[in-house]
């Protein structure tokens, strides 16, 4: 066939577009879907609790994954500074990704736990009180109030998308087995604005007790970041096998 | 065409709708870039912003980004597009007066108002394709409206040939229709929410997302201006297009081989090592097809190379073949493993970014307008030494900026992965911070010289239409003029 019979027919010249176009996708998107191993089976890794998943909402709002990844890479020196690379498990309830493509700030897969409640408060509200030279800006008002009135329909859009949060009794039995009982009653839908509470009680993210801020969603939700793999359990070398 | 140059009036060709888009990517553009050196600025002094949130640098990158991108590249190839497609099918645009003028207002308002939304801090977190699905929704029945107009005006041509441009045109529309939809794919929190979750999650959505993510760059940004440069290259150094042969097979094998090459965005991350590898390959095949395109174009303007010296029209053309050269070179080199561990996460894939859209992608659009803007109103460009002296002023704009961005880029990626002696990091991560203030200010300096080169270019322009028109038309008529430019 000579080229010139695609030139005088633009419908021959649409389809042939389009199917040249539409292999690499393919060959290289749809497996992730069916490969096994694609994701490492690993214990530990569960939803969001609602709190944690509206901390999660605010980092999606304010931008933060154009200049913080959550993506440790498997080298020596992120492996110092950050910790255990990044497992593709740990991220299998984010909707979406935030792994990142930039660092002009540190990774944060696995700030969880490096520094307290109080340091994090801070450093969100005037992060050059504690690092001088940080070029980060400041959110003072992340200490407004939270809005948490619709976390139902955020957990029900969740969970129409593939996360676990459950809406009838099955579920919910599912998900006590998965993850247990305390875990899988904060999943249940229904109690979407009780469980929000309890959490924001339970514990002083932000230093004000009175009130449900965005500060205590926030933190709450990078305190959990990178600590839901024990990794002592695992062999090194375990994880390699999936890559 | 010389036998129906009579016959082409203004009447004959919709100019009317390339006037609006080609004046609205001025306009987007030059806020874009504005944003663009504001946070530029944000990061070197953080104090600009002002603990504002609509202002910090996470709400304006995307405004940033999604300006230039869609604002100022979206309008100016919408707007060249239908430039294009009427002259080399010698047809009149299909849809009558209200249809592209549809695609006009609802590419128009998706963008200011998804803009406005980033601020108000209504995203979708995913890089260039952080516009809300309502927005979402409204740029995929326009681009289907656009989709329908491009190819009903190719079926009518009075050419059995469709130009090549057009292939690329064709291919661009198609590409971002399909990127577009499955990138966006997502459950809103209700009806009556911006906010939405995305359909995959972690590395599915990871995948999806750095496939449509480069193939923004591979058939936005390179295949559709390759369109561009394919029309205007050729007409304003009036000579036939290098070699046809090679347009075929840099056509085919470009649009193949770009949807191959997302995951090199993801390389030693958790997506499997097996699809980074194989985004790897094609990234390096990739160079040839580039090359292809790049060597077409400055092929063409053999014999006739004395027109850099007197033409800053073609030296803007040249230099952004250059440009795609160059750029495409680094991209394939940045996605071997070994250099993308050290690059990955820094400023050097900023700067390779912008070497793509400043270089090639603003300075084939800047070319292409002077070369089209004084043709649509059929007027005499106002000044050609102020786009001599436009040029100078944005090559050293980009010079500044790419240079600052290696120091800023490899230097960070070097402190963070030296040790001491005793094996411990030499570096903290916050002395790279430190390290990368100076670069960042000679950023900022380059990129406010790019925009300050664009606002001589508004300005020039502006003169060209509304200052110099006052003199041509009561002489010979618009339409008269018109006809003796094609």
């Amino acid at each position: 066939m000579k080229h010139e019979s695609i030139e005088i027919n633009s419908a021959l010249l649409i389809i042939l577009t389009l199917v040249v176009i539409s292999i690499g996708g393919l060959v290289e998107i749809v497996p992730l879907f069916h490969i096994k191993g694609t994701v490492e089976k690993v214990e530990g890794v569960h939803p969001y609790t609602p709190l944690e998943q509206l901390g999660r909402d605010v980092y999606v709002r304010e931008g933060c994954y154009l200049c913080h990844s959550q993506q440790i890479r498997p080298f020596r020196d992120e492996q110092l500074r950050y910790g255990h690379y990044s497992l593709a498990a740990e991220s299998k309830y984010d909707h979406p990704f935030q792994w990142g493509s930039k660092r002009t700030g540190p990774d944060l897969a696995r700030v969880g736990g490096k520094y307290s409640n109080e340091w994090m408060t801070q450093h969100l509200i005037h992060p050059q009180s504690l690092v001088p030279e940080s070029i980060m800006p400041s959110y003072p008002w992340l200490m407004q109030p939270l809005k948490y009135q619709d976390i139902e329909a955020r957990m029900k859009a969740l969970r129409d998308v593939g996360v676990p949060y459950s809406l009838t009794k099955a579920e919910y039995e599912a998900n006590v087995k998965k993850f247990g009982k305390d875990m899988a009653d904060q999943f249940v839908i229904a109690n979407g604005i009780k469980s929000v509470k309890a959490e924001a009680a339970a514990e002083n993210w932000d230093g004000n007790p009175k009130e449900i801020t965005e500060m205590d969603a926030l933190v709450a939700y990078l305190q959990v970041l990178g600590t839901m793999v024990d990794f002592s359990k695992y062999n090194q070398g375990y994880f390699s096998t999936f890559r | 065409m010389s036998a129906n140059t009579v016959a082409i009036t203004a009447e004959q060709y919709n100019y009317d709708i390339v006037k609006k888009f080609a004046i609205m990517a001025m306009v987007w553009g030059l806020l874009g870039m504005s944003a663009g050196v504001y946070i530029a600025s944000e990061l070197a002094f953080p104090f600009l912003n002002f603990d504002i949130a609509e202002i910090t640098f996470g709400r304006l990158r995307p405004v940033h980004t999604s300006l230039v991108i869609f604002g100022f590249g979206g309008s100016a190839l919408l707007g060249t597009s239908y430039y294009v497609v009427q002259r080399t099918c010698q047809a009149r645009l299909w849809g009558g007066k209200w249809l592209p003028e549809f695609t006009f207002w609802g590419w128009q308002l998706s963008i200011g108002i998804g803009v406005v939304l980033y601020m108000m801090g209504y995203t979708q977190a995913r890089e260039y394709a952080e516009f809300v699905w309502p927005v979402d929704l409204g740029i995929l029945v326009t681009w289907v409206a656009y989709a329908t107009v491009f190819f009903m005006t190719i079926r009518k041509r009075s050419q059995p040939h469709i130009y090549v441009a057009l292939w690329f045109y064709l291919a661009f529309i198609l590409g971002t229709a399909v990127l577009h939809i499955f990138n966006n794919l997502a459950v809103p929190v209700a009806w009556n929410s911006f906010e939405s979750y995305s359909l995959f999650s972690g590395v599915q959505d990871a995948m999806t997302q750095w496939w449509y993510g480069h193939n923004a760059v591979g058939t936005i940004l390179t295949i559709a201006f390759l369109g561009m440069m394919y029309y205007f290259l050729p007409k304003q150094a009036e000579r036939p297009i290098y070699s046809y042969r090679l347009s075929i097979v840099h056509f085919w094998a470009l649009t193949f081989l770009y949807m191959w090459v997302g995951g090199h965005h993801l390389l030693w991350t958790s997506l499997p090592d097996w699809v980074g590898s194989v985004a790897s390959a094609f990234s390096i095949l990739l160079l040839l097809p580039s090359w292809g395109g790049m060597i077409n174009g400055i092929m063409t303007l053999s014999g006739a190379w004395e027109k850099l010296r007197s033409d800053p029209i073609m030296l803007f053309m040249i230099t952004a073949m250059a440009f795609y050269g160059m750029s495409t070179f680094e991209g394939p080199m940045m996605s071997l493993k070994s250099v993308n561990a050290l690059s990955h996460y820094t400023d050097w894939t900023i700067g390779h970014v912008h070497s793509g859209a400043l270089g090639w992608v603003a300075m084939i659009t800047i070319g292409s307008f002077y070369h089209m803007v004084p043709r649509l109103w059929g007027v005499k460009l106002y000044s050609t030494k102020l786009v001599f002296t436009h040029f100078w002023i944005a090559t050293v704009g980009i010079v500044l900026y790419i240079v600052s961005m290696w120091v800023a880029g490899i230097g960070q990626g070097l402190m963070l992965r030296a040790f001491d002696q005793y094996g411990n990091l030499a570096y903290t991560f916050v002395e790279t911070v430190t390290f990368m203030h100076i670069p960042y200010v000679v950023r900022a300096v380059g990129g406010a010289l790019f925009l300050s080169g664009m606002a001589l270019m508004a300005y020039n322009l502006y003169m060209t239409v509304w200052g110099a028109r006052r003199e041509v038309v009561p002489v010979a008529g618009q339409a008269a003029v018109a006809a003796t430019r094609v």
